[in-house]
């Protein structure tokens, strides 16, 4: 008996099951996604305008400016929202990161400034940081070993 | 330049849809899928793929975290062209050192400012 009602016990869940709107969500990640990196173009443009930087070196300061930017959408709790509608089209963006850094930070002031906030501030965004230094170095480990063997 | 802010858009976006994609249709965590992105743009640094896409669409493509691991490459890769491999450890965080910079700053910041919400 009990084996006859778990298919139909799932068949049932999954029909309850909110069906993700994979299109829908990938056009409101595209929008959202466009328009911070957008906002990130004007920044850079007005530091390569206002500030001593060429397209080469604008990228740096934009990024800092682009987590300042989400330092107050987060702090004022718009953030959340945003990402709430947008899914991935707020947290892949660099705002996302900052995001990430400054909500873990302020989530845990209440446990004290070492070890609430020093202990805690990379808490979510830390994966992105190891697979990235451990990811480049590899790579770059790699790169220059075949180029000093004279592969490359 | 203006044609930079359109691709920027549309680049950047796409960006976001590979994201959307990999967290829905692969139900990846959004901490898989930052760090999937980042390998990637680690990889295609390597194949020297990623600068070209910067030169082309500008902040649609230093925005995105892909350009996090595009940067930590390419910082080592310059720092061990000048000093071989020792390089690629002193030269890692050469170019991401102002984005993490500014994340420990402001996070620091807004901890001592903000007040927690709750929802």
């Amino acid at each position: 008996m009990s084996q006859q009602k778990e298919p139909l016990f799932q068949a049932e869940t999954s029909r309850h099951d909110k069906k993700r709107p994979l299109v829908k969500n990938c056009i409101k990640a595209f929008v959202v996604g466009g328009i911070i990196c957008t906002i990130g173009q004007l920044v850079t443009v007005l530091l390569i305008i206002y500030f001593p930087f060429t397209e080469q070196t604008a990228g740096n300061p934009t990024v800092s400016i682009m987590v300042f930017l989400s330092m107050l959408l987060t702090g004022f709790g718009l953030y959340n929202k945003l990402g709430q509608f947008a899914g991935a089209g707020s947290a892949v963006p660099v705002t996302g990161f900052g995001n990430a850094v400054v909500s873990a930070a302020i989530e845990h002031r209440s446990e004290g400034l070492v070890l609430g906030v020093g202990g805690n501030i990379f808490k979510l965004a830390g994966s992105v940081i190891v697979y990235g230094v451990v990811s480049a170095f590899f790579l770059a480990l790699i790169k220059t070993l075949l180029i000093q063997w004279g592969v490359l | 330049m203006w044609m930079m802010f359109f691709w920027a858009f549309i680049v950047g976006g796409l960006i976001c849809v590979i994201g959307q994609i990999m967290m829905d249709a692969f139900k990846l965590t959004p901490a898989h899928t930052l760090s999937t992105l980042v390998v990637a743009g680690a990889l295609l640094e390597a194949f020297d793929l990623y600068e070209p896409l910067i030169d082309f669409a500008g902040a649609g493509a230093t925005v995105p975290i892909t350009s996090f691991g595009n940067a930590l490459l390419h910082g080592a890769m310059a720092e061990a062209e000048k000093h071989g491999v020792i390089g690629v450890m002193t030269g890692m965080f050469e170019v991401t050192s102002s984005g993490i910079s500014a994340a420990i700053i402001f996070g620091f910041i807004g901890a001592l400012i903000f007040k927690p919400k709750t929802n």
